[in-house]
């Protein structure tokens, strides 16, 4: 209930358009009921052959009836769908702001494509919670009054059959369902979720699953569930379709009823057989709006279990604040870690575990280590994606904690192993770092990331729809990037770990000439030309064991000397 | 053949529920004809002849019947519509995963990530309003209009004549909006994709927008992209929402002039009320199933949109050959070696082959190292000797059978694999082992993982074999998964073992147990190595240089050295400038 409360307080801002629409579809089963009373009252009064005069203005009404039906469903139709995507745009923002914050802490366990696809679906099956869950009880109830009141005016035993029928449509048979139905929602979904991770490791394990000769077993688990949940979608159908048919019975039982309180007085003159006739008529067409009820109630589980995951993800504190004051990012960057201490959240391990680490304005350094070392983690904290706590890092003498995060950002440029490149074209994908640069700033920063040849391919579109892009484009585009983002801090983490070695020696070197000025920190475990390093720090399972120049740490003959030697006896090839 | 044709072939496999809803929906109209002239006979000898409740009561009690058969039968046409929507369902879904199976891990590979998931799930769930909602109202908007025709003319001819005369309007307007709405539903569907596909690529450039200080402004982006397609369906809607306008128009029309109609000709007195009500009654029945039929044709739509993947697959499948049937001698793979014989293959689409007139021998029980620069067909080679792919032209030889005449079993049982990027499953590490051999105890399971250098990983696992690896549960490091690769290679214990050397393991403990864990793998089996480590390289028996897709050099190292050359040009004797 709460998780519902919460999603109707979303489309709230909607609320008169939601209003607006409803009315229209009110208006609409509204004419409906009145064309068809009117008809009714036509042929009733004409059977008793008075004057042409006397059925002149249920004529008039049929037609207007008529005509207006149509008008206002079209005016309807038009309202809800513009409310819809209202509705859906809103919900994504609402979404992305939410999520902002605490990204990329909460997006860690999103890494696939898959996974955020879920969330992006669950997203689009909420926008019609208007159409499906709020509309219809609105517009059922507006008719219910509206039925109150006409039939109420002959007889009010009358009114009361109808609405008790109504509220069985309306309330009785939605409860019935939910409780012939209890969990079969819940429980799909949950299979639904099996079947997805079963899908993922399906497409993506093929050659797995072939060569060890499991693909048949994998195969039969996944038709097995998948029969399990056409199995109770079997059920859910039993259960669907025969709401349909027992709001017709709803329907028949008040006309039956009616029929009851009404029959006796009309012999007897006290209610005349042309009234008869048109609230027959309006009992029949008021049954329309109460068709949809029971299938909304369907859509309140379906929208809650959705609502539910987004709020999971979305209800946490984020790891970083904007400081009250943020202090203005210093002149001279000197980068001080002090038994810098970090475990992720959850993990009871230290990932880093007291590191002690200068990179001095200016001076190019290295952190070298094995992986998992928690080499990765201190590029992380310095771009503030997590806090630092317990130890200092500080920058220029400021504590990191103290600058506004995004000033900090475009202080210091990270070019990390894998760079993501949006579905744009090759130019938004620059413009990221740069956005006022001007296309022979973007050409010239191509150029010196060696890519020269890009810049005429500016319009071409890049990422999942786009142009094929190798690796070793991708991490050049990146180092554009980081020209293009000019900061005075340069830290590559693994930057060109996925290369292969000619690439990679190739895409350094590009580098080096480019940071010549600047401040660079260089994490990596691929140790060539180590020497062009003023500090090496040697970083173990979350703590610095060595540190120096390149030929002190060869003599010390510890950890980079074992792992130098690793990589040096037998050169990697090619 | 087209679509349309294609789903209704498709579903004429389960016919029997569909005839099943189509008879009892049919009936169901017949007896709404039937309650409808019991109530306007009721109303009539109320009304016109003064009958009491009492004389009247046979007439309320058969409408009570009428009511329950009518609820009776039409709950069952939609259950059996429905329930024959989901057999299908499940007819598609089993042939589907059977097809992604048989066309295998190169094919999956070459489509959009995720675009196979999707198809394969939410793609077959579209066809479901096809199957359940669309095809039978396609019935259903002839038969029951006709039926209530017939009961019209009985009554009154005049106004069966309107009806007959503004009915095909319905059907003209019908393929008006589906002309339109066929093009307009396409480009809906994409502008939608696009729209969700642009949220999607926000959600995961999430962290590189933060890094630029960008990601705040994106809020506008993802709003304007919003606005704008609201602006650009609604154009769109407008026009299309004014077909179903005059539908309904026609519909609502219709009533009032059958209304005025039977009005005017019973004060002439020339019809009675009875007739004339009875009319008036089925008249909104007569357009409701024509109506509901533009609206369950928008609700196919998007299935007929889905099922142009599904057929896709299902005929790419079917264009693959099937595995061959043969069996292979338990000790041949033990004392002959694998050859190559003239073997070429190019990926779709490409231009230049990956490989070109490969001819090489893997000797029994030796390992061969494959080197070459990154796109010289390394890995394609291995994809041939895991029958990924299918070579165009020469074929893969053992004692002179081709491999493709053997069985997928007989052939692949015979060979471990330990590829550069493992596939790890959402499931336990024991159950990521028992892949490789069904019938492991956890003993050996042990005594893999200990080889492959992960034991001490274990010992940090909270529920150690039980522990569930993968996207969802603890996640491996790339090294990690190499070597669970590994031990399941150790595992499976078979005569031939293909070999992704791991290049970026980093930790010099573990690289050396690694190493020798490797040497203990390899002793004695058949080794078809891509190697990355001078080491390697240098150690194998004999050396396959590619380039382009073909052999470049080959031999012994020390025979490769001798004769110069690409190989000893790029094989340096001193490893590093700085050293």
């Amino acid at each position: 209930m709460k998780t519902f409360l919460r999603l109707v307080g979303l489309v709230r801002p909607f609320f008169w358009w939601m209003l607006l629409a409803a009315i229209a579809g009110f208006a609409a089963t509204g004419s409906g009921i009145g064309l068809l009373m009117t008809s009714a009252y036509i042929i009733a009064k004409a059977a008793l052959q008075p004057p042409m005069s006397d059925i002149q203005l249920g004529m008039a009404g049929v037609r207007f009836f008529g005509i207006a039906r149509g008008a206002f469903r079209y005016a309807e139709r038009l309202i809800s769908h513009d409310a819809t995507f209202r509705i859906l745009a809103r919900l994504r923002l609402w979404f992305y702001d939410a999520l902002e914050p605490l990204a990329p802490a909460r997006l860690l366990a999103f890494r696939s494509g898959d996974l955020l696809q879920r969330i992006v679906d669950d997203i689009q099956s909420l926008e019609n919670i208007y159409a499906r869950v709020l509309a219809p009880p609105v517009t059922a109830l507006l008719t219910a009054l509206l039925i109150w009141f006409l039939i109420g005016i002959w007889s009010p035993e009358a009114a009361l059959v109808t609405l008790g029928f109504q509220l069985a449509a309306g309330f009785g048979l939605p409860l019935l369902a939910a409780g012939l139905g209890r969990g079969l929602g819940g429980r799909i979904t949950e299979l639904r979720a099996r079947q997805q991770t079963e899908t993922v490791d399906f497409t993506q394990g093929l050659g797995e699953l072939r060569v060890y000769g499991q693909l048949d077993a994998c195969l039969e688990r996944m038709k097995a569930n998948e029969a399990e949940i056409l199995r109770l979608q079997k059920k859910n159908a039993w259960i669907e379709s025969m709401q349909e048919s027992l709001v017709g019975i709803c329907m028949n039982s008040a006309l039956i009823g009616v029929l009851l309180v009404l029959l006796p007085s009309v012999p007897s003159g006290h209610l005349s057989g042309i009234t008869l006739s048109v609230i027959m008529l309006a009992v029949m067409a008021s049954f329309e709006s109460f068709a949809p009820l029971p299938a909304a109630a369907g859509h309140i589980e379906a929208d809650i279990h959705a609502g539910k995951r987004l709020f999971e993800i979305i209800d946490a504190k984020p790891e970083v604040a904007v400081p009250p004051e943020p202090q203005p990012f210093p002149a001279h960057p000197d980068i001080r870690m002090r038994n810098l201490t970090f475990s992720y959240p959850g993990s009871p391990d230290k990932t880093l575990d007291g590191v002690t680490i200068d990179i001095p304005e200016g001076l190019h350094v290295a952190i070298v280590g094995p992986s998992g070392a928690g080499k990765s983690t201190i590029a992380a904290l310095l771009v503030r994606f997590w806090n630092t706590a317990p130890g200092e890092l500080v920058i220029g003498g400021t504590d990191i904690g103290a600058f506004d995060p995004e000033e900090l950002r475009r202080n210091l440029s990270l070019v990390s192993q894998r760079t993501y490149l949006f579905g744009e074209t090759i130019r938004d994908n620059l413009l990221l770092a740069k956005p006022e640069a001007s296309d022979t700033e973007l050409a010239e920063a191509l150029e010196s990331a060696g890519i020269g040849h890009f810049a005429g391919r500016l319009e071409d579109w890049a990422g999942q729809h786009g142009m094929q892009i190798s690796g070793g484009e991708r991490q050049r585009i990146a180092i554009a990037r980081m020209i293009l983002q000019d900061a005075p801090v340069v830290i590559l983490d693994e930057a060109t770990a996925s290369l292969d070695m000619p690439t990679d020696r190739a895409v350094t070197k590009t580098i080096d000439a480019l940071t010549a000025e600047k401040t660079l920190l260089t994490i990596t475990h691929r140790l060539y030309s180590m020497a062009r390093f003023d500090a090496i720090y040697v970083l173990d399972r979350g703590k610095v064991v060595e540190k120096g120049t390149h030929s002190e740490l060869l003599q010390r003959n510890g950890l980079y000397k074992a792992m130098w030697d690793l990589q040096h006896e037998n050169a990697p090839a090619l | 053949m087209n679509v349309d044709r294609r789903l209704t072939a498709l579903a004429k496999t389960r016919k029997v529920p569909f005839i099943v809803s189509l008879v009892s929906g049919t009936i169901a109209a017949l007896t709404l004809v039937w309650q409808t002239a019991l109530l306007s006979r009721i109303i009539d000898g109320a009304f016109l002849g003064k009958q009491t409740l009492g004389d009247l009561s046979p007439l309320l009690w058969l409408f009570a019947l009428a009511s329950i058969l009518r609820m009776l039968l039409s709950w069952f046409s939609v259950y059996q519509a429905k329930r024959g929507a989901i057999l299908l369902k499940q007819d598609l879904f089993s042939r589907l995963t059977s097809a992604t199976g048989k066309l295998g891990p190169q094919f999956s590979r070459s489509l959009q990530s995720g675009s196979l998931s999707a198809t394969l799930t939410k793609g077959i769930e579209a066809l479901d309003a096809y199957f359940s909602q669309y095809l039978p109202q396609l019935w259903f908007a002839i038969a029951v209009p006709l039926i209530i025709l017939i009961a019209v003319v009985t009554s009154d001819p005049l106004s069966a004549l309107i009806l007959l005369l503004s009915a095909p309007l319905i059907p003209l307007f019908m393929m008006l909006i589906g002309k339109s709405a066929g093009a307009m539903t396409d480009r809906q569907w994409q502008t939608m994709s696009r729209m969700s596909g642009y949220f999607l690529d926000r959600l995961q450039g999430l962290t590189t927008l933060k890094l630029f200080a960008r990601s705040r402004e994106q809020r506008q982006g993802i709003e304007s992209t919003g606005e704008s397609f609201r602006h650009a369906t609604m154009q769109v809607l407008k026009i299309a929402f004014l077909s179903s306008l005059t539908l309904e128009l026609t519909g609502t029309i219709g009533t009032a002039i059958i209304a005025v109609g039977v009005g005017i000709r019973l004060l002439g007195d020339h019809i009675a009320f009875l007739p004339a009500l009875f009319v008036l009654m089925l008249t909104p029945d007569f357009y409701l199933p024509l109506r509901q039929l533009g609206l369950r044709f928008h609700a196919g739509k998007e299935g007929i949109s889905a099922s142009k993947d599904i057929f896709f697959l299902l005929d790419k499948a079917e264009e693959t050959p099937n595995p061959g049937h043969g069996m292979l001698p338990e000790n041949l793979l033990k004392e002959q070696p694998i050859k190559f014989n003239n073997i070429s293959y190019t990926y779709p689409g490409a231009v230049a082959p990956a490989i070109e007139g490969l001819t090489c021998s893997f000797p029994p029980g030796k390992t061969t190292a494959i080197t070459g620069p990154s796109g010289s067909g390394k890995s394609t080679l291995v994809s041939l000797l895991l029958r990924f792919v299918k070579p165009e032209k020469g074929s893969i030889t053992i004692n002179d059978t081709s491999i493709d005449s053997l069985s997928e079993e007989a052939w692949l049982s015979r060979i471990a694999w330990v590829p550069q990027h493992p596939f790890l499953f959402n499931a336990s590490i024991r159950e990521n082992l028992l892949l490789a051999r069904k019938n492991a105890d956890d003993a050996e399971l042990r005594d893999a993982l200990a080889h492959a250098g992960l034991d001490e990983l274990l010992k940090n696992m909270p529920e150690e074999l039980d522990t569930i690896i993968g996207e969802q549960g603890a996640r491996l490091s790339g090294g990690e998964a190499q070597r669970l690769a590994l031990a399941r290679a150790f595992l499976r214990n078979a005569p031939v073992l293909i070999l992704d050397e791991p290049t970026s393991n980093t930790d010099p403990l573990l690289e050396r147990s690694l190493r020798t864990a490797m040497h203990r793998l390899m002793a004695g089996r058949t080794v078809i190595i891509i190697a990355h480590r001078q080491e390697t390289i240098r150690n194998a028996d004999s050396i396959i240089v590619l380039r382009n897709g073909t052999i470049a050099q080959s031999g012994t190292h020390a025979e490769l050295i001798a004769a110069g050359g690409y190989y000893s040009s790029v094989s340096p004797a001193a490893p590093e400038e700085d050293a």
